[in-house]
């Protein structure tokens, strides 16, 4: 069994720097992380594997070049192949724009089930996955819970709402985005990680793909982010330093002053 | 340090975290041998860091496993201890000296972690003086029958396979001590007392005894008479990890006392702005760095197959007194706060004082070096 998980480096904080003039990510200085629901989905896969070894599991992400370092940590889990989508042309893209280009890497490779994060923590869409599926023209399962069962044709797998569970049951080829929350990622073995970085990771730039430039990046993106910013936070408090009855008491004027 | 080092003692490290660190407090209380991180370490194939792949192990080298004894320690010495004596003292003589037989057999399933090893050498009337050896085994036809007990052997009741030292012939002295491989379930071996500790109170120390029990010639390792030898070799070793041990106690010791200094107010002001407080945190940094170039150096010395007796020796006897002064100074630091069970470092001062002792004495060290420098 062929599974491909997309993945994606984000980074790993809410307060991120932002291009003023692009309304795009200022990566320097901010620590890299493995998107959390991308983490999910290898270790979705890994799982399998661990139940059948002849499982290949193949990560693919698309990002700039220092992107590597995360792929090298996915060969301590035990992955078995790792490609970077990256081109400097490939930079700025949208979810239209990153799904063209997704699938057109994918092509390139066999594949059964493809495990995506829902969604990542920078830009917080939950579209590129299924865009891939569409452009795969593949069925799609998102916000999936847990994998239940796999078996040579078909994967099943279960969505938590809020007062029932649904069961699915998908045929190959198929994608699935999946969620991080109940899921507790490995943490790696001695000897993956020793090797790790030998581990050769396949670059894809635009001469392999060789993707209308008009339809890849920031040119090939029909949304074009006009201002991102952070949302001041308001600080305005009043202290009330009094006795804890008289304090009640003043609360509750000041309550009945602005209703009225 | 080289990447691919970092990259291990990174993994090590967020295993400690979070494995290992929230169970510290609770076995040391409850003198629990902590089963669950051992088969996490199973699960993260940590049983067999050096040793190669074929034989089950994770193919890297005593560097390697060297880091992640030193991080499993800095948050709990006893998880640092059960690695450390599997890995080098029960796995070690079958790697070195053991048949492809005993090699098969024990090694592979203590690399994978299927089996835990522990190493009998001490015995009531023979510790440094290993020559004083009660055990004996007697051949008979295709067996050794077994006979005496060992005292203070670390993983006691929870390991599976046993090095164990014996007299196959008491009037040659040391050279009459040969190894064997003993396993539990065999009759005949059954366990004494529990000891109860001052520190590394999880992990599990125990007297093993022996009557009459039957070991297969083909648990011989090396050859007869050759035990004395296989047993200062693999202490030899045994001593790096150890160090190790020792210096992941001083390196935890020391970040609570950096983490407290500078949060404990007094006279208006973090205690780590008076000059006392920041030489001692100076001497504790530099007594870590040089105790860790010891440790590193003896690891690489061993992995480049030079003679690293002196090194080891070294790196023990600094590592550890440096782990017995930087805990108890942490403990000073951190006042009475220090010296309750709210806080780790009087746990970790308690941990501490057995690196002085176990595999060979601080006095041991000594000697082996002396004899070293002065041949």
């Amino acid at each position: 069994m062929n599974i491909l998980v997309l993945v994606k480096q984000v980074p790993n904080t809410t307060e991120m720097k932002i291009n003023k003039e692009h309304g795009t990510l200022m990566r320097q200085g901010v620590e890299s992380i493995i998107n959390p629901d991308d983490l999910a989905s290898v270790e979705f896969a890994l799982t399998i594997k661990d139940e059948q070894p002849d499982t290949h599991v193949r990560v693919i992400s698309m990002g700039p070049p220092q992107a590597k370092s995360m792929l090298t940590d996915l060969y301590g889990l035990g992955v078995d192949d790792c490609v970077l989508i990256s081109d400097p042309s490939f930079s700025g893209a949208d979810t239209w724009a990153t799904s063209n280009t997704l699938a057109a890497a994918i092509s390139r490779y066999p594949f059964d089930l493809i495990l995506a994060g829902r969604q990542a923590i920078d830009g917080d869409t939950a579209q590129v996955g299924p865009q891939v599926a569409q452009r795969l023209g593949i069925p799609q399962i998102t916000y999936v819970k847990q994998i239940e069962s796999v078996t040579s044709t078909h994967v099943t797998v279960s969505k938590h709402y809020e007062d029932y569970i649904e069961l699915s049951r998908c045929k190959y080829p198929c994608l699935l985005t999946c969620l991080s929350e109940g899921t507790s990622p490995r943490l790696g073995r001695i000897e993956y990680i020793w090797r790790s970085l030998d581990q050769p990771i396949t670059v894809l730039s635009n001469q392999q793909l060789q993707l209308d430039p008009s339809r890849i990046g920031l040119k090939g993106s029909y949304t074009k982010v006009k201002r991102t910013f952070v949302r001041p936070i308001e600080t305005k408090g009043q202290m009330i330093v009094q006795d804890i009855e008289l304090a009640a008491k003043t609360i509750a004027d000041i309550l009945k002053k602005a209703a009225s | 340090m080289e990447q691919k080092y970092t990259q291990i003692r990174s993994f090590a490290s967020t295993f400690a975290e979070t494995y290992v660190k929230p169970l510290a407090s609770e076995i040391d209380e409850h003198e629990r041998f902590p089963e669950e991180t051992v088969k996490k370490m199973i699960d993260c194939g940590m049983m067999g860091i050096p040793y190669p792949q074929n034989l089950g192990g994770s193919g890297a080298d005593t560097m390697a496993y060297v880091l992640c004894v030193e991080e499993l320690s800095k948050v709990c010495a006893t998880t640092g201890v059960i690695l450390s004596a599997h890995t080098s003292l029960a796995s070690y003589p079958i790697y070195a000296f053991g048949t492809d037989y005993l090699k098969t057999t024990y090694l592979m399933d203590l690399n994978t972690g299927k089996k835990l090893g522990a190493f009998g050498l001490t015995e009531p009337n023979a510790g440094t003086d290993a020559s004083g050896q009660k055990t004996v085994a007697i051949k008979q036809g295709d067996y050794y029958l077994l006979t005496g007990s060992k005292i203070f052997i670390t993983n006691g009741i929870y390991a599976d396979t046993y090095i164990v030292f014996a007299m196959t012939d008491a009037s040659k002295g040391t050279k009459g001590i040969s190894a064997f491989v003993v396993e539990k379930g065999w009759e005949g071996f059954t366990f004494g007392k529990k000891e109860k500790k001052l520190g590394i109170r999880g992990s599990s120390t125990c007297e093993l005894i022996f009557n009459q029990v039957k070991v297969p010639k083909e648990n011989l390792i090396g050859q007869e008479g050759q035990g004395f030898k296989i047993a200062m070799s693999t202490l030899d070793g045994g001593r790096i990890g150890i160090a190790a041990q020792a210096l992941g106690i001083a390196k935890g010791a020391f970040e609570e006392a950096v983490t407290y200094t500078k949060s404990r107010r007094q006279f208006n002001q973090p205690i780590s702005n008076f000059q006392h407080t920041q030489f001692i945190l100076a001497d504790m940094a530099t007594s870590i760095e040089a105790a860790s170039l010891l440790v590193y150096q003896a690891a690489k010395a061993k992995d480049t197959q030079k003679n690293f007796s002196k090194e080891a020796a070294m790196a023990k006897l600094f590592a550890s007194e440096t782990a017995m002064k930087v805990t108890t100074q942490a403990v000073q630091l951190l006042g009475g706060y220090g010296y309750t069970r709210e806080y780790p470092v009087e746990r970790m001062m308690r941990d501490a004082k057995i690196t002085e002792i176990y595999e060979g004495t601080s006095e041991v060290q000594r000697m082996v070096i002396a004899a070293s420098v002065l041949r």
